[in-house]
């Protein structure tokens, strides 16, 4: 993975001290909270319900385990022995105290990790396939772009106060397992007649205003790859809305202007920037493949001992082809039955770190799916590995079921939700689980927002739900037929919306109809498309 | 009634007005409703408070007191700022009153 170089450090050396002092101008009254609230969040330090929230980037979600180990600490030492990992690849400690603030930062920096551009109007931590460098389906590691663009993307100084945050997913394969069209702009990196190239989407996003990003180009030359991306971001900062902040995303922009006049803008900028010479030189995109190379595979056994039906359910569901086949990679659950999406603790952390160093090559990822990955396992090493995360409370197997629910903090520590989202993952992960439903279900991906933020991704479930305050009252709106994945589409709302209560039995319903309906090996996301949204509503509302 | 809340600029935490300065705990929380009798107003407060740096991001809001003696915050959001996260109790303000929990949802 990659290592800071000296001007990385040097950088990150010199923001935690800045802050430091801007930290401690506020405390002395030198700064109001007017002032200090854009420094703070430029640190990604928020001020949420119970206290402030300091999110951690981990760019493309790739860590090693005494970063792993850091992020322990922190939780620890500074927060309350735990952390939350997020639907973008980063951590957030939601206790977190001012004073403390800048020495969490500089905590950080020893292990090369930060929390700049986690929050406001810039270019956000750059998220990517949680299986890249492992899955057997990749063209390439899409990490070295991705880790090309964070370099572009830090401090750049025209791109620090945008229109709005701005978010790139960057991927390799056909399969998406980043979401991809969603963000705001969406990187695939192919290969066409020999030739690596990134192709190019851009207007996507979740929020109040869904869109899917449409393709702007089908081939960018790796020679051209930072510079078309500058001009995709020096359009939008150019014309993107700043009168209204709701209007500001640039997957308006190119609603408003039309694909092809958005299209048309970018080439006619990125002729000009072309002339301007801003790419980096191709040995620095080698230098930082390097980084990436593949660790020293050895052959060894390509199946497991099955006997032990818990170990065999977890493998068929927690594991993921490698490209080499002597190894998976093996998905960590953070979603137990009745728990909450995406928190470990320190402890846990501390076990990931030391399952990554003993079996992983040390190396971890932070899925978008609120989960963590060892991305390298030996199959001959599998049992031990799920014998260590089962007794630390990680064994689930329910990777891609209904309990592998996405949920954001919602109203238990958002100061945007307008409802509890972590309840409900609860109770229906325990519903399923008690019911042994889960298994019978089968993939069944469902995501909940406790406002139209969707920070929870609930547009892209197959089943979503919407938190909302309806007169002061929690309401559930209930969707349907949403996907983030290669076959991207976006849910439709059922109807009118439920009490909590209410939503739960909802989804039992709808999954009912699901399983009456369903053809042999059909998921339930196909099962939708192919019958449609009545049958759903009418055993919801009938 | 109205109460004054806000975060305490240190360490984050949720604090209540209580007349004379800022308390963890909502059941401290006075009403600052009626500047009619000269007393000082919630914005009054609040800018003194936050220029002092007592509190920060700090704002009024309704709140009623039930029959046990409890102030009650009106909104959902506060309610639960009241008490803590109601996923996590065990991180939660502890207070005295049992039923606590009870009227936050």
């Amino acid at each position: 993975m990659y290592r800071y170089d000296q001007y990385d450090q040097a950088m990150v050396d010199a923001r935690v001290e800045e802050f430091r002092d801007q930290a401690r101008r506020r405390l002395e009254g030198k700064l109001t909270e007017d002032q200090f609230k854009p420094l703070r969040l430029m640190n990604g330090l928020y001020l949420q319900l119970h206290a402030y929230m300091l999110r951690v980037a981990i760019p493309y979600g790739t860590l090693d385990a005494r970063q792993m180990e850091m992020l322990s600490h922190i939780a620890d030492k500074y927060d309350r022995g735990y952390g939350h990992f997020t639907t973008r690849q980063n951590i957030q400690y939601n206790w977190i105290k001012l004073e403390d603030a800048a020495d969490i930062l500089a905590d950080l920096a020893t292990v090369e990790m930060h929390a700049i551009q986690t929050s406001g109007n810039c270019i956000r931590n750059i998220s990517s396939d949680h299986f890249a460098g492992a899955a057997a389906d990749e063209v390439v590691d899409p990490r070295p772009y991705a880790e090309l663009m964070r370099q572009w993307s830090s401090f750049h100084p025209e791109f620090t106060y945008l229109p709005r945050k701005f978010k790139i997913a960057v991927i390799a394969s056909e399969k998406d397992r980043a979401a991809m069209r969603l963000h705001d702009i969406g990187v695939r990196i192919i290969k066409r007649d020999g030739e690596v190239g990134a192709q190019f989407y851009a207007g996507g996003g979740m929020g109040r205003t869904p869109m899917i990003a449409p393709m702007i180009r089908d081939f960018v030359p790796l020679d051209q790859f930072i510079t078309y991306a500058e001009a995709c971001l020096r359009v939008y900062n150019r014309y993107g809305r700043r009168d209204n902040k709701y209007k500001a995303r640039i997957k308006i922009l190119v609603h408003e202007l039309g694909a092809a006049e958005y299209i048309r803008q970018v080439e006619e900028e990125f002729a000009h920037m072309l002339t301007v010479g801003v790419e980096p030189p191709r040995e620095e995109l080698a230098r930082i493949a390097e980084y990436f190379a593949p660790p020293a595979f050895v052959d060894g056994p390509k199946t497991v001992d099955r006997s032990d039906p818990d170990f065999a359910l977890w493998v068929d569901r927690n594991t993921h082809r490698h490209k080499h086949d002597a190894y998976v990679s093996a998905v960590i659950s953070l979603k137990p039955a009745g728990g909450i999406p995406g928190d470990a603790t320190s402890e846990q952390m501390r076990i990931v770190a030391k399952l990554a160093r003993e079996y992983s090559f040390d190396e971890l990822r932070v899925m978008h799916t609120q989960n963590l990955l060892l991305p390298h396992v030996r199959i001959a090493d599998l049992h031990a590995v799920w014998t260590a995360l089962d007794e630390a409370g990680l064994g689930a197997a329910n990777m891609d079921t209904i309990e592998d629910i996405i949920a954001c903090p919602g109203l238990d520590y958002c100061s945007l939700a307008n409802a509890r989202s972590i309840p409900l993952a609860q109770r229906i992960s325990e519903r399923f689980a008690e019911t042994g439903r889960t298994e019978v279900v089968g993939e069944l991906k469902l995501k909940i927002s406790g406002c139209i933020n969707a920070c929870g991704h609930h547009h892209a479930g197959h089943i979503g739900i919407l938190g909302v305050d309806k007169k002061g009252k929690e309401n559930f709106q209930l969707s349907l037929g949403g996907s983030e994945a290669e076959d991207v589409s976006l849910a439709k709302i059922t109807g009118p919306g439920f009490d909590e209560d209410g939503v739960v039995a909802a989804v039992e319903k709808v999954t009912d109809v699901y399983l009456a309906s369903r053809t042999e090996g059909e998921r339930f996301l196909d099962t939708y498309r192919r019958i449609g949204m009545e049958p759903f509503k009418e055993a919801l509302y009938d | 009634m109205k109460i004054l809340t806000g975060n305490d600029l240190r360490s984050g935490a949720v604090t209540w007005w209580n007349g004379s300065g800022w308390s963890l705990f909502v059941d401290d929380a006075v009403d600052v409703g009626d500047a009619s009798n000269g007393s000082e107003g919630a914005e009054e407060i609040l800018a003194r408070e936050q220029a002092a740096r007592r509190v920060n991001a700090a704002y009024a809001i309704e709140a009623s007191i039930d029959a046990s003696g409890h102030v009650r915050p009106a909104h959902i959001k506060d309610r639960v700022r009241a008490l803590g996260p109601t996923v996590r109790r065990d991180l939660g303000v502890t207070t005295a009153d049992k039923t606590g929990w009870d009227w936050v949802i």
